[in-house]
């Protein structure tokens, strides 16, 4: 049977589940909920194992399923249609397996909620994944900008799902609007591709025989650079970069399952998505390909930074996250686009599972999100212990985990493009390093800080939360063999080897200034070992982490623990201007302008009326009199009119 | 005789006419006014109506005598509004004793 046939189902699924948990909320039991909300993942889940099956077959075509026409204007056509090809195909698995993994989870982490939250939360998660689904299903740049919108929105419900606190509705809308100003480029971008190229469908762009832009050879041409430009500002809103990055450390308002889902695993990664699909058009322009780099690379440091002096554990996770997002930006900022995706794949497995992980630390802890008030953790949370040391050990890029991998092929690329970029690479992944075990050693190692009350409530979580654990674990330990470099097995990137029909063409355009594999053997053992000093100096410097009096902090760690007071600044160049302008436009030009008009009218008419009622004074020679000048008025105007 | 003869006359009746029913208050007289007013507005249109014939052929008797038939309804219509005025002037004076017109501004309100 042709899977490829089915593909409908893989969106359609989640779909249902979304409609039936959210119509029947109030009259399924929290299990059949839980179930149904799990099961059509699962089911998305398996058609996608077998449309994989059938991509990675050889000679595998890209395929475009055409379903009906969506918009059909004069010479415009925009249908609804599917794309299937390898990049599909592997997003398709990340999206569902990981999916499901975290609806499972999510059924025993939201089981104290209220009957009708409970379906809810699971019908929004439904409706998140097909939301995303639709975003990497889509054959042209109109669907997926619906399923960009989608998962906007299931984002902003998710983070305010309890809303009942002032402070997630806050930070629920602060992810929209952030994200709405990223989506303004890209619909801008739609538009442009659409008046210049007449078509917003990837196969007549990017087709290889002879598609639209694949035909073009002319780097740097302004509307492509424009174009790619644009696209880059929705990525920068959704995949949270430097400048429109702080919604997401707010966004972990949401409920734990949800961070890892949506703000960890996929839709952040929506950006790298758009940017790979597009690749032979940013390959065309070099020069946002650098300005791509250049803010990942910088996102990535200011992030890993801010994220050493966090205490909130789910916030450290949070910058984490940024900074790992700013690491896939500058593969694809250095023209690795595979490399990029594979990190895409291996940071959903390990920060999902530091998610999760810390979602059952957070459980035990009955809701203690401060690390500060942890500590000693590991003795009574076994396998949560254990899984999230794979994870941070993943995540810091130690061999022979999945991150190192991922991690170490950007960072080689980066090499070969500049040795600045390397060394910057390198120094972020320290931090990452660094902050990882701190956050590790506060959390489950030296003395409890916490009440006692929460000492003798804290217990390992049930096995619907731990399983996905263990699977994400194995996952993250084995997910970075499918891209082993080649300086250790010859040919055994079969990530690489997987996708490489869609990079094909931009390859073209990539200089073969290849790092020798002596250098990268070098390279490579030169940061592993940084990586691994640093990760023990980290987890020794906190392993028995005491709360120190007040000490002063010199300005610059000040600054760090502050965020370095982005949010203050956006609210004094940003919120307070356009709150003062709403003031002006509220109280001057709507109520003394516009107002004054409406009521202005009202009351000359008022006015003019009661003078005039003077001229009726019943006295009858004056109305003649009128009359009389009133002939002799339009005597006169006969007389100059004609 | 030159038509502006006519005109001359019939503006000058015309122009008497309304200043009498401008200046005067007596209604009687403002009365007699307008009659004035629109006899010399007859005037005119029979002086025209005359003019026009002159000369004329056969075809045009017809549409120059519709000036004079404009006349007769003229004459008719204040015949009407004679009899209404003089009876609105009788019940003035029963109710003011008085035909000074400024106590008709007692219909104020």
């Amino acid at each position: 049977m042709d899977a490829i046939q089915l593909i409908y189902l893989v969106p359609l699924l989640p779909l249902i589940g979304c409609l039936i948990n959210g119509l029947a909320r109030n009259v399924l039991s929290k299990t059949i909920i839980g179930i149904i909300g799990s099961a059509v993942v699962f089911i998305s889940f398996c058609i996608s194992v077998l449309i994989f099956m059938q991509v990675s077959k050889e000679g595998f075509v890209t395929q475009n399923i055409h379903y009906f026409d969506f918009i059909h204007v004069g010479k415009l056509l925009i249908p609804f249609e599917f794309q299937v090809d390898q990049l599909t195909s592997l997003f398709l698995l990340i999206i569902t397996g990981v999916g499901f993994l975290i609806h499972v989870y999510s059924i025993s982490y939201m089981k104290e909620e209220s009957q009708s939250g409970f379906g809810r939360y699971f019908s929004y998660l439904n409706l998140f994944v097909f939301s995303m689904l639709i975003l990497v299903l889509g054959g042209n740049y109109v669907i997926m900008y619906i399923g960009w919108e989608g998962v906007g929105l299931c984002s902003y419900l998710l983070i305010g799902f309890w809303f009942k606190d002032q402070a997630n509705n806050d930070a629920g809308k602060k992810a929209f609007i952030m994200n709405r100003i990223g989506d303004v480029g890209f619909l801008l971008a739609v538009f442009w591709m659409i008046s210049a190229f007449g078509t917003a469908s990837y196969a007549p762009l990017y087709n290889s025989e002879n598609g639209i832009i694949s035909s073009i050879t002319a780097l740097n041409s302004p509307a492509i650079v424009g174009i790619t430009l644009l696209l880059f500002v929705g990525a920068i809103g959704k995949s949270a970069q430097i400048p429109l990055y702080t919604w997401l450390p707010d966004a972990m308002a949401g409920p734990t399952p949800v961070s890892a889902l949506i703000h960890a695993a996929t839709m952040v990664t929506a950006g790298i998505y758009m940017i790979a699909r597009s690749n032979i058009l940013y390959s065309l322009a070099p020069v946002t390909l650098a300005g791509v780099a250049s803010i990942g690379l910088i996102t990535a440091i200011v992030a890993a930074i801010i994220a050493l002096k966090q205490n909130d554990i789910k916030k450290v996770l949070a910058y984490s996250t940024v900074s790992q997002l700013g690491y896939m930006f500058l593969g694809l900022g250095v023209g690795a686009y595979s490399a990029a995706v594979f990190h895409v794949m291996t940071h959903a497995f390990f920060k999902a599972l530091l998610f999760l992980a810390a979602g059952s630390v957070i459980h035990a802890m009955g809701g203690e999100q401060d690390m500060t008030k942890m500590g000693g953790l590991g003795k009574k949370m076994k396998i949560t212990y254990v899984t999230f040391f794979i994870a941070t050990l993943a995540i810091a890029g130690i061999p022979p985990f999945s991150g190192f991998f991922s991690k170490d092929e950007i960072l080689s690329a980066a090499f070969a493009q500049s040795p600045l970029l390397y060394i910057l690479g390198v120094g972020g992944a320290l931090l990452t390093a660094f902050y990882m075990f701190r956050a590790l050693a506060m959390t489950f190692k030296g003395n409890f800080r916490g009440t006692a009350e929460q000492e003798h409530h804290v217990h390992e979580s049930p096995a619907a939360m731990t399983i996905p654990l263990i699977i994400l674990a194995i996952l993250s330990i084995v997910g970075g063999f499918v891209g082993i470099p080649e300086v250790f097995v010859k040919n055994a990137n079969k990530f690489n080897d997987f996708l490489s029909p869609v990079f094909a063409h931009s390859a073209t355009f990539m200089s073969e200034n290849h790092v020798s594999h002596q250098t990268d053997l070098i390279l490579i053992i030169v940061s592993s070992v940084l990586i691994i000093v640093v990760s023990i100096w980290g987890y020794n410097k906190y392993k028995n982490y005491t709360p120190s009096p007040a000490v002063s902090d010199n300005a610059f760690v000040k600054a760090v623990k502050n965020k370095f007071y982005i949010d203050e600044a956006y609210d004094i160049l940003f919120v307070k201007p356009y709150r003062a302008l709403g003031a002006f436009l509220n109280n001057i030009f709507d109520q003394k302008g516009i107002d004054g008009i409406v009521n202005g009218v009202g009351r000359s008419v008022n006015y003019g009326s009661r003078q005039l009622r003077l001229l009726q004074s019943g006295q009858v020679g004056s109305y003649l009199l009128l009359m009389v000048i009133g002939l002799l008025i339009l005597f006169i105007i006969q007389l100059f009119t004609k | 005789m030159e038509i502006k003869w006519y005109i001359f006359l019939s503006l000058t009746l015309f122009c008497i006419g309304i200043i009498g029913a401008l200046t005067r208050r007596n209604s009687i007289i403002v009365f007699m006014c307008i009659e004035l007013m629109l006899n010399s507005v007859n005037l005119m249109l029979v002086a025209f109506s005359k003019m026009h014939m002159a000369g004329a052929n056969i075809l045009s008797y017809s549409m120059a005598s519709s000036a004079q038939i404009f006349v007769f309804f003229i004459m008719i219509v204040a015949a009407a509004e004679v009899s209404v005025g003089l009876a609105i002037i009788v019940l003035l004076y029963r109710n003011t004793r008085s035909i000074d017109i400024n106590f008709l501004n007692r219909l104020k309100n």
